[in-house]
């Protein structure tokens, strides 16, 4: 016999094939042929006609034409990259400590996860870009402020002004205070990472934190040496998700769709988007990079 | 006996006192009332910070035409109405639209979660020279923005074909854009809004299953299916609610595709983002002479939107009044986290 026959075991390893079977479909017809002629469109010129479209080959003339005479790609892309680079510390040590407050016991707590978990559901895709630009809410708003919310805008420039006189960077400063005008855009984009957190910190076993405390250790000290180095993969993937999520709804993603479904310019389009990608991996890799030789596995 | 019993009673009184009049204790206690305070300012400024919009959104949409340039209105309108509500209502033509959104919602939901589930199990589960390869292909998906295969993707639905056959038989591939069916074939197909998030999930939480339930299966002569719908589905149920929970949201919300593949706002998010020129397009187009000039009017037409946004996340609201428990709950259990 040439083929020796499979042992249940080594039988059952491939009936989980079958398994992978329509998702491996999905990823060959909706995602790796039309990755490849994506990148195939972005070095032709695309013409939609009656019975499909043409494709003319141009070679990177898509690419240049985004790079050096496009009016506000790179400025754009560039702004996407800045916001991703300054929000992603500020959510993640945002929804860290929130996910520390709220696994705490205290009186109204399920009622204060309910409220922080509302930005899961509302504050994605469509709901947040209506929100920008309303006129009414920003009358109310200004109304709010003049009749006494303005308190805050004079607290926040005291503060600043204390901290500058005090020696702290100047840089760091803006962007301490920049965090906190900024603290609802912030808040409604961490709603996924206080959930993911907050498991984490479910999964700490709390013999831990006895036998800290039986060694004489302070909350403080049990927070750094414990809670941080077991949720620090946590940490890991909240960054990515952090970066990834950011991509959805920024400028550049707006533009790269615009391009293609109000100009019609496909090639165009497709250039964008592979260059957008291949920032965004950079960005993705360096950031791994660095955190993962940081990171604490217990096994 | 008695006499025991008071003075112990009477030593511990004078414990107590003691610790009080000393300073170590007061510390302690000023530390962790300070701390609760702090606490609690955090967490209510946060909240509030999130709800603000909302009761903006509640307090805009019961507003009317005169508390609108009234400037003494800022939060509580003097005239409560309803108008708002109900011109939406029409405009947006709102039961059907809802109607839509929860069917194609909650189809996609369920298929997804078939899909998922069956190729987390598979993940977990198959090993052969190049399963991390594959399993590889699934972060691969997660990491690639939706918009770089966005082209090939609306043309592939544009002039959908399975190989030619469709061709062969009716003379020409089926134009898929404006219905539900490339959100019903990604979702089959596990290629939806952000499927390689859930197939990763419960690749998770299977891998934490030990074997040895199955193999127990086996020997009980159970077959390699029937194992899995019987013995390892029912112990998926808190990471399949989770994935449900997740999916059904997302999909709702999700603007990105929904603008891609319907021309026609027929779905609560993409009503959304025309919902200004709908509601125009019904004033003046309709009888109400008298209101059509409120369309040159912004501050009309926000309040409007602030109506019809508001309308568009209420059954999402609703829901999730209903199902938050679990939502806490299922992704603490569902294995995300390992």
């Amino acid at each position: 016999m040439r083929f020796k026959k499979l042992s249940l075991e080594q039988k059952n390893r491939y009936y989980g094939l079958y398994f992978i079977l329509p998702w491996f479909v999905g990823f060959l017809f909706l995602f790796m042929i039309p990755l490849l002629s994506s990148f195939r469109y972005s070095l032709s010129n695309l013409q939609v006609t009656n019975e499909g479209f043409s494709l003319k080959f141009i070679g990177l003339s898509n690419y240049r034409e985004a790079l050096l005479s496009h009016e506000s790609y790179v400025r754009i892309l560039t702004e996407s990259v800045m916001n991703i680079a300054v929000n992603t510390p500020l959510i993640i040590i945002f929804s860290l400590f929130f996910a520390v407050l709220l696994n705490q016991k205290f009186r109204g707590r399920v009622l204060a996860r309910a409220i922080f978990f509302l930005p899961v559901i509302l504050a994605s895709g469509i709901i947040a870009s209506i929100e920008n630009g309303d006129l009414m809410q920003s009358v109310v708003r200004s109304a709010n402020d003049s009749t006494g919310g303005g308190l805050s805008v004079m607290k926040n420039l005291e503060l600043t002004v204390m901290l500058v006189e005090s020696g702290v960077n100047i840089t760091f400063v803006e962007y301490l205070t920049g965090a906190v005008s900024r603290i609802y855009e912030i808040v409604s984009h961490s709603g996924v990472q206080i959930l993911i957190f907050l498991a984490g910190l479910q999964s700490i076993s709390p013999s831990l934190y006895e036998a800290a405390k039986i060694e004489g250790s302070t909350g403080y000290e049990a927070f750094w040496k414990i809670t941080f180095p077991m949720i620090s993969p946590l940490i890991l993937t909240n960054l990515v998700y952090t970066i990834i999520d950011s991509f959805i709804s920024d400028d550049t993603s707006r533009l790269v769709v615009d391009t293609a479904f109000k100009s019609f310019d496909f090639g165009l389009s497709a250039a964008m988007a592979w260059m957008y990608f291949a920032v965004i991996a950079l960005v993705l890799w360096i950031t791994t990079s660095i955190v993962s030789r940081k990171v604490f596995y217990q096994d | 006996m008695k006499t025991e019993n008071a003075m112990q009673q009477r030593q511990a009184r004078e414990e107590r006192m003691h610790r009080i009049a000393s300073t170590a204790y007061w510390v302690e206690f000023a530390k962790k009332w300070l701390w609760v305070v702090v606490r609690f300012v955090l967490i209510f400024g946060i909240s509030f910070v999130i709800i603000y919009p909302i009761l903006l959104k509640l307090s805009i949409a019961f507003k009317s035409m005169d508390d609108l340039y009234d400037s003494t209105v800022i939060w509580v309108p003097k005239a409560f109405t309803l108008d708002n509500f109900k011109l939406v209502f029409k405009a947006m033509n709102y039961p059907r639209v809802l109607l839509n959104t929860l069917f194609l919602s909650s189809a996609v939901m369920l298929l997804q979660t078939i899909t998922c589930v069956l190729a987390g199990y598979g993940f977990a589960r198959v090993k052969f020279k190049g399963s991390g390869l594959l399993f590889g292909a699934v972060i691969f998906t997660i990491l690639v923005p939706a918009n770089t295969i966005m082209i090939p993707l609306y043309l592939n639905f544009k002039n959908f074909d399975l190989f030619g056959v469709i061709e062969l038989i009716s003379g020409k591939p089926f134009n898929l854009i404006n219905s539900y069916w490339p959100f019903i074939i990604s979702a089959i197909l596990g290629m939806g809004v952000k499927t390689g998030l859930y197939v990763y999930i419960f690749r998770q939480f299977f891998k934490g299953i030990p074997r040895e339930i199955e193999e127990a299966a086996y020997v009980d002569g159970a077959g390699y299916f029937s194992t899995f719908s019987r013995v390892i589905l029912p112990n998926a149920i808190p990471s399949m609610v989770t994935v449900m929970l997740f999916s059904f949201v997302w999909q709702w919300n999700d603007s990105f595709f929904t603008n891609m593949y319907l021309n026609e706002p027929k779905i609560m998010s993409s009503m959304m983002a025309s919902s200004g020129y709908a509601i125009a397009t019904y004033l003046s187009g309709g009888e109400q002479a008298a209101t059509a000039s409120y369309v040159q009017d912004p501050f009309f037409m926000s309040m409007m939107m602030n109506t019809s946004v508001l309308m568009a996340i209420l059954p999402l609201i609703i829901l999730y009044v209903f199902v938050q428990r679990h939502f806490v709950e299922s992704v603490e259990r569902s294995g995300l986290v390992g």
